[in-house]
């Protein structure tokens, strides 16, 4: 009975995996083959596709932009949420509500309803920032925030914040210090294993991208987006290529946050 | 408040002057989090102000000429009825399968078990432009399996471009999610609550529906809510798999501002005022039956 039951699971397990996959795989076979049409394996196998994409200058440039773009997006965002946690962790421990009810609004608030707003106020601002990498970088911020935040404040809960202060203060340090030097190292793999979640994830935005930016800088997202009318072949291999890079993110990802337990 | 404990001829300042210190001390941190609020405000609270204010503005004077607009406009009304029905049937029929999955994943060993949730947790980045391009070449006019199943009569008149292929690209991007947020509920069902039911004589079906779905339903319903939430505000695989031609809301949101003519901000400031209100009232929906629900009663 009990096996009979394993068995059962295990075959529900798979088969919906197998599901998931089948688009990935079909794309991968699609991206190294010459030629597939109706049959069940294409006519031969080549990497031609995948020579061609690493070569084109527009993709390493698009790939550039988007890099830069997510990094810099990672570092506002620690920038800014590291040093207000500590000090809403540390000071004033009742605006941590707020501040959950302040994180939700990425979630709830659809980005395209965001765009309508933003489009809006930043086209005809003195420094017009519609159209230019900064209000991506800015607006990636608020993308990220919610799991930056929610990461992070787990790990400060996971300390002992203020015994950990405490002890700093009683052996000389200045708050500055303490914050580098004791609570810093305490969150480093929560900050990690958050930071390259996000970047995985801001690799694929595309919403705010398209409409605020466009083709007036081109990020990866817009760049596979533009290239849909060429072979199908040249895009797969841009899938997967894609798609290499957001395996490896995750897995950093969660390589680390297997090091919290 | 503060002024008073600061201003010194005040008679009471000396009995205030223990509260002063900490006044002060908490400015310095306080400034912390000016940064922080600044970019928060610009990038997020800023167009949402913008977004509300604007809806109510037609023409430069203050009416509800926008939201009348919309509702009288079929066009408009079946955009809505686009997205809802693609978001309610694809995060009901994701949230079934994540079920069926996360149920079944607690039954098979840990190796298969982490494999798989790594598996999802990356699948869950595989979503927008390169999951429809992936779709295409399956499953496109031309796509491999389309012509392979066309070849045995298999396909009927299956369109990839059309709602039923939309809404299968949409359960796909809603099962990774589903599962991520599903399964750390299923820790709240015991097993020895199944022996104790099948003790009594419960058939596997009725564990289910008497015992395993009430306890689980907050985390159910809570799931199906982000997944429609998720659904409805869904635009790249719309725009990348038809070009921006098949009537969903979001669509027809981004065309009003950044399409090449007509462009109509206020219109769109409506839209996504409509819009959220609707996500509103299913949020509150969903409350009223999570407190209904057994867990909620407890």
């Amino acid at each position: 009975m009990q096996n009979v039951n394993t068995h059962l699971h295990k075959t529900v397990v798979y088969s919906i995996i197998c599901l998931m996959l089948v688009p990935i795989l079909a794309t991968f076979i699609y991206s190294i083959s010459s030629r597939w049409g109706a049959t069940i394996l294409p006519d031969g196998f080549t990497l031609d596709w995948y020579i061609k994409l690493l070569t084109d200058p527009r993709f390493l440039q698009a790939f550039g932009r988007s890099l830069f773009i997510c990094i810099a997006a990672l570092l506002l965002s620690v920038a800014l949420v590291l040093p207000a946690i500590f000090v809403v962790f540390y000071y004033f421990p009742k605006l941590d509500k707020l501040m959950n009810m302040l994180i939700l609004l990425p979630f709830a608030v659809p980005p395209v309803v965001s765009s309508v707003g933003l489009l809006q106020l930043y086209a005809d601002s003195e420094i017009s920032l519609v159209g230019t990498p900064w209000i991506l970088i800015g607006t990636y911020f608020t993308i990220a925030l919610p799991f930056m935040y929610r990461a992070i404040a787990n790990s400060f809960e996971a300390i002992n914040l203020h015994d950990l202060m405490d002890a700093a203060y009683l052996l000389g340090a200045s708050t500055t210090k303490a914050f580098m030097l004791i609570i810093l190292p305490n969150l480093k793999k929560g900050l990690m294993a958050s930071l390259f979640l996000s970047f995985s994830f801001l690799l694929g935005e595309f919403v705010f991208a398209n409409i605020l930016v466009g083709t007036r800088y081109e990020t990866l997202q817009i760049y596979l987006y533009n290239m849909r009318q060429t072979s199908g072949h040249f895009t797969s291999a841009l899938v997967m290529t894609y798609f290499l890079f957001i395996f490896l993110l995750t897995w950093l990802a969660s390589r680390f946050s297997r090091g919290i337990q | 408040m503060s002024s008073s404990i600061i201003s010194p001829d005040s008679h009471n300042s000396i009995a205030a002057k223990p509260k002063l210190i900490p006044f002060i001390k908490q400015i310095k941190p306080a400034l912390w989090l000016i940064p922080f609020g600044l970019f928060f405000y610009l990038f997020q609270l800023a167009p949402m102000v913008w977004v509300f204010i604007n809806s109510f503005i037609y023409d430069d004077e203050l009416s509800f000429e926008n939201y009348s607009d919309v509702l009288n406009s079929p066009f408009m009304m079946q955009a809505f009825g686009n997205s809802l029905w693609l978001a309610v049937w694809s995060s009901l029929i994701g949230l079934a399968i994540a079920t069926l999955l996360v149920s079944s994943l607690r039954r098979v060993d840990c190796k298969l078990r982490d494999g798989v949730i790594a598996f999802t947790n990356m699948s869950s980045n595989f979503s927008g432009v390169p999951l429809s391009f992936a779709f295409i070449i399956i499953l496109g006019t031309n796509g491999a399996i389309t012509l392979l199943l066309k070849q045995y009569g298999l396909l009927g008149d299956f369109d990839l471009y059309g709602k039923w292929g939309l809404l299968a690209i949409y359960i796909y991007f809603q099962i990774p999610l589903a599962v991520l947020l599903l399964y750390p509920a299923f820790d709240a069902l015991d097993d020895d609550w199944q022996s104790a039911a099948a003790l009594l004589g419960a058939k596997t079906s009725h564990y289910w529906v008497k015992v395993a779905l009430p306890v689980l339903s907050p985390a159910l319903f809570g799931t199906l809510i982000i997944l429609i939430a998720n659904a409805i505000g869904a635009y790249a695989s719309v725009y990348a798999l038809t070009s921006g031609n098949y009537n969903v809301i979001t669509i027809r949101i981004a065309s009003l501002v950044s399409g090449d003519l007509f462009l109509e901000p206020n219109l769109a400031a409506a839209i996504s005022v409509i819009l959220m209100m609707l996500l509103a009232f299913i949020t509150v929906i969903n409350q009223w039956l999570i407190s209904k629900s057994y867990a909620g009663r407890k």
